[in-house]
């Protein structure tokens, strides 16, 4: 009686055991996720860093979240069970801006990074304005997706004044969007699930006045995005392979033509050239003397923005002057601290300035290097003087190849 | 009664102190290039190795090589924005065709310019210290002391004091109006302020740059007054640009020697087919030797009042010589109002065949033909040409040996030869 007691428990029970069982499978699945592609460790080194995040895995069903980071439950009220297994959307609701939705779909499909304000709901349904930073990670090798990375960092309200320009989330909330929504599946992240009505209502309210994130919102983001692709790196075991923040492979990177790629073979200093057309100023090339200072491989390095160097304890104001300079069209010369890839800092100094190919158009950016703590020999010149030879052997390099060629491998 | 010919001239701002050229000033203290200030300075010293010959210790990309501290030093001045312009927005193409002449768009480096009357039937002229000279440069503009070092191997110092006591410093100074990047001149003794005129000791010295370069794309050119120079203070220019001058690929019909002559190893050749006539000079056992007998010919050439450009070419090993009268006919009336109008100057580096255009009409119609046409204008007449040619050789010391066949039909080579356009550019080195 007993036994059949126990085998005949109430069908509650078993449904539970069924439940508790298949969830276990299913939780199983989204850890193999990571696990398969990392060492075992990698779980706690992202559960070691701070900063609300997630990784989803667009090769499993309904593109689902496989980790969530601690810091996610202080931000939107979920535990981490109740989001692994669920797709992105869960955080959207009602007023949730679908320009802003529609952009963050697109960068899915174009397997690009993307940052966006935008609204977010919490578990009990207060919404909240998030800085969404998404960005894809790959294999190294073979360029395919394996994870998307989201972080989402909280826009301060304080002291923020108005009118300040901003690209993506303000403008028209398109909310009545629903049929839309619904066939949004292929990237769920960025579909609003239908289950909460628009609620025209609601608009008026004080979150639907877009908020703009602020620079030191935004680098916030990236170095946490930075610190996650650094510390998948780490424990990467694809036999060798590594992932990185950007496609490695000639999808989408432009390769440099052989002769040019020559030219800059010969010059001696530690720099990069980031190609200043397309979207996030991408590397197209790295000098072997970057490679040894910084520990990435060329084919890690390449396709990823120089911000990459960038740490805890990197200026977010230098970073910023950077930034005006090359809006500007204008060089300059900083310090600040840069990070290598095993995750130490050196003083760096950096100079940055706008290469014009021979149309006269600015085609790339120089990033020269410079262990300022290392010893060199600088021939009897300033240390800022000496970087500038790298300027000028890349100048003439691009100057005279494009006036008589492109520069640019033809594309397949 | 003599006849005086000149024209008006716009002449090329190559420094910034040019300007105050005309102002007397009391006192200087502006840390220039003259007497005043010069002696007591101290100045980065490029000290070239006493054999061209040696192979350089440092590969020619070192960072201790003389394109590379030139460039270096060149990117420098940008950074402090000592020039007039961005040389590097201004826009570069290789005109397709058979020659593969480069033009450049450069809107902005004859702009805002006093015209001179400006004297071009004198190829030789005293030097008037009360005209603009290197003297009164300012010494930010200077990016070394270019002297031999008389030792095996190069240096580079980047403070030195001039060594006015025993002799004037050669110095290289930016043209803050360059016509490319890394754009100087090379003024040897400066402060000696000799008028533009080649002596031999001058020409070896911008040959032992040429060699100490060691490169193919950095070339050295000569311009005599008359010829387009616009400063009367000796100087070479200089600059660094990695395409192939379409004089470089021009063919040459070598001139035979006497065998006397044969002994400094110096060839010579006449260029064929090609818009400019002129002599190529080659070889020679030293560097000394080709100096020798081209600064000769040179010599001839001012001290008969023929103006001429000089193209140094190759690491100093192949150098272009034309005399030429296109100032001449310009004074003269004799240049169509269509040529007049581009307000180009054929001074060596057109001549050469990297061509600097002002209007942008000019820029987006070059063609081969229409820069032959601009060309042909500079070059002497073939019998003007074999004449001047055999005053060079006496001049020279060469002897043409007899045995020479010129081919009767080589006067129908000079022609553009017409091209139908390539499906790529001329000189594409990247498609794989």
């Amino acid at each position: 009686m007993a036994s059949s007691g126990a085998a005949e428990a109430d069908p509650g029970e078993r449904e539970r055991e069924r439940e508790q069982h298949d969830d276990l499978h299913h939780q199983r699945r989204l850890a193999s996720s990571l696990t398969a592609r990392y060492s075992d460790w990698v779980l706690e080194a992202l559960d070691e860093l701070p900063g609300s995040f997630l990784l989803t895995d667009p090769a499993l069903a309904g593109h689902p979240i496989v980790y969530a980071s601690r810091g996610l439950a202080a931000l939107t009220g979920y535990a981490r069970r109740e989001v692994l297994g669920r797709g992105a959307r869960v955080f959207q609701g009602a007023a949730t801006d679908r320009a802003a939705v529609a952009g963050v779909r697109e960068a899915v499909r174009a397997q690009r990074a993307h940052q966006v304000a935008i609204l977010n709901y919490r578990r009990d349904g207060s919404p909240h304005w998030v800085l969404l930073h998404l960005a894809p990670v790959f294999h190294a090798r073979d360029g395919s997706v394996l994870h998307f990375l989201a972080v989402q960092v909280p826009i301060d309200d304080a002291g923020r004044g108005a009118g300040a320009p901003c690209r993506g989330a303000q403008g028209a909330v398109l909310a009545a969007c629903r049929e839309e929504a619904r066939v949004d599946d292929d990237f769920p992240c960025a579909s609003y699930s239908g289950k909460v009505f628009v609620d025209m209502d609601r608009r008026g309210l004080e979150a639907e006045k877009p908020r703009i994130a602020s620079d030191s919102e935004k680098e916030k983001a990236i170095s946490t995005a930075n610190s996650i692709v650094a510390a998948l790196n780490r424990y990467s075991k694809l036999t060798g392979l590594v992932v990185s923040g950007k496609r490695c492979d000639s999808v989408g990177i432009p390769a440099l033509s052989s002769s040019l790629n020559l030219s800059l073979g010969r010059i001696k200093q530690s720099f990069v050239l980031t190609h200043s057309c397309l979207p996030d100023m991408p590397i197209i090339y790295a000098s072997d003397a970057f490679l040894s200072l910084t520990g990435y491989s060329r084919e890690e390095i390449l396709g990823c923005n120089c911000r990459v160097l960038n740490g805890p304890g990197t200026s977010l104001e230098v970073i910023e002057e950077i930034n005006q300079h090359i809006c500007s069209e204008q060089a300059c010369t900083v310090d600040l601290l840069s990070y290598r890839k095993d995750g130490s800092s050196f003083p760096d100094l950096l100079h940055v300035s706008p290469i014009r190919d021979a149309s006269g158009k600015v085609a790339f950016h120089i990033w020269v290097h410079l262990d300022v703590g290392a010893k060199h020999d600088f021939n009897g010149l300033t240390p800022e003087v000496w970087q500038l030879g790298a300027v000028g052997a890349v100048r003439v390099a691009v100057r005279g190849l494009s006036a008589s060629g492109s520069l640019l491998r033809p594309s397949q | 009664m003599e006849m005086k010919l000149t024209i008006r001239r716009v002449p090329t701002v190559v420094s910034n102190y040019q300007d105050d050229a005309d102002k007397p000033r009391a006192g200087c203290g502006r840390n220039c290039l003259g007497h005043c200030c010069l002696p007591v300075s101290k100045l980065p010293l490029y000290a070239f190795k006493a054999n061209p010959a040696k192979p350089s210790q440092e590969d020619a990309a070192s960072t201790k090589s003389l394109v590379n501290i030139l460039l270096t030093e060149w990117e420098d001045r940008m950074a402090r924005g000592l020039f007039r312009y961005d040389v590097t927005a201004c826009e570069t193409k290789v005109i397709p065709g058979n020659l593969g002449f480069v033009a450049q768009l450069n809107e902005g480096r004859h702009l805002k310019k006093r015209p001179t009357e400006f004297r071009v039937d004198r190829v030789l002229q005293p030097f008037d210290p009360a005209k603009f000279n290197f003297t009164k440069v300012g010494q930010e503009e200077v990016l070394f002391q270019f002297e031999n070092g008389a030792g095996d191997d190069s240096y580079f110092l980047n403070n030195a004091p001039v060594t006015a006591a025993d002799r004037a410093p050669n110095v290289v100074a930016i043209n803050v109006s360059p016509i490319e990047y890394g754009h100087v001149l090379l003024i040897p003794r400066v402060l000696d302020r000799l008028p533009q005129r080649i002596d031999p000791e001058s020409f070896l010295l911008a040959l032992q740059m040429a060699a100490e370069a060691a490169s193919p794309y950095f070339r050295l050119g000569y311009n005599s007054l008359g010829a387009f120079a616009t400063i009367n203070h000796l100087h070479f220019q200089a600059y660094y640009l990695s395409v192939p001058f379409p004089v470089e690929k021009a063919p040459t019909h070598k001139i035979p020697l006497s065998e006397d002559t044969m002994k400094s190893g110096v060839t010579v050749s006449k260029l064929i087919n090609y818009p400019v006539r002129g002599l190529v000079f080659e070889g020679g056992n030293t560097l000394n030797d080709l100096a020798n007998v081209v600064s000769s010919a040179c010599i001839w050439l001012q001290d008969n009042n023929v103006p001429y450009n000089v193209l140094i070419s190759d690491g100093g090993k192949r150098i272009f010589l034309f005399p030429q009268c296109y100032a001449e006919k310009q004074a003269l009336g004799e240049v169509s109002q269509e040529l007049l109008d581009t307000q180009v100057n054929p001074a060596v580096w057109e001549i050469s065949g990297h061509i600097v255009l002002k209007r942008r009409s000019d820029y987006e119609e070059a063609s081969e033909t229409s820069a032959w046409k601009l060309l042909a204008e500079v070059s002497l007449s073939e019998e003007r040409f074999e004449e001047v040619k055999a005053y060079i050789f006496t001049a020279a010391g060469l002897v043409q040996a007899d045995e020479e066949e010129v081919s009767e039909g080589e006067e129908a080579t000079y022609a553009p030869v017409p091209v139908a356009p390539l499906p790529v550019a001329e000189g594409c080195l990247v498609l794989q």
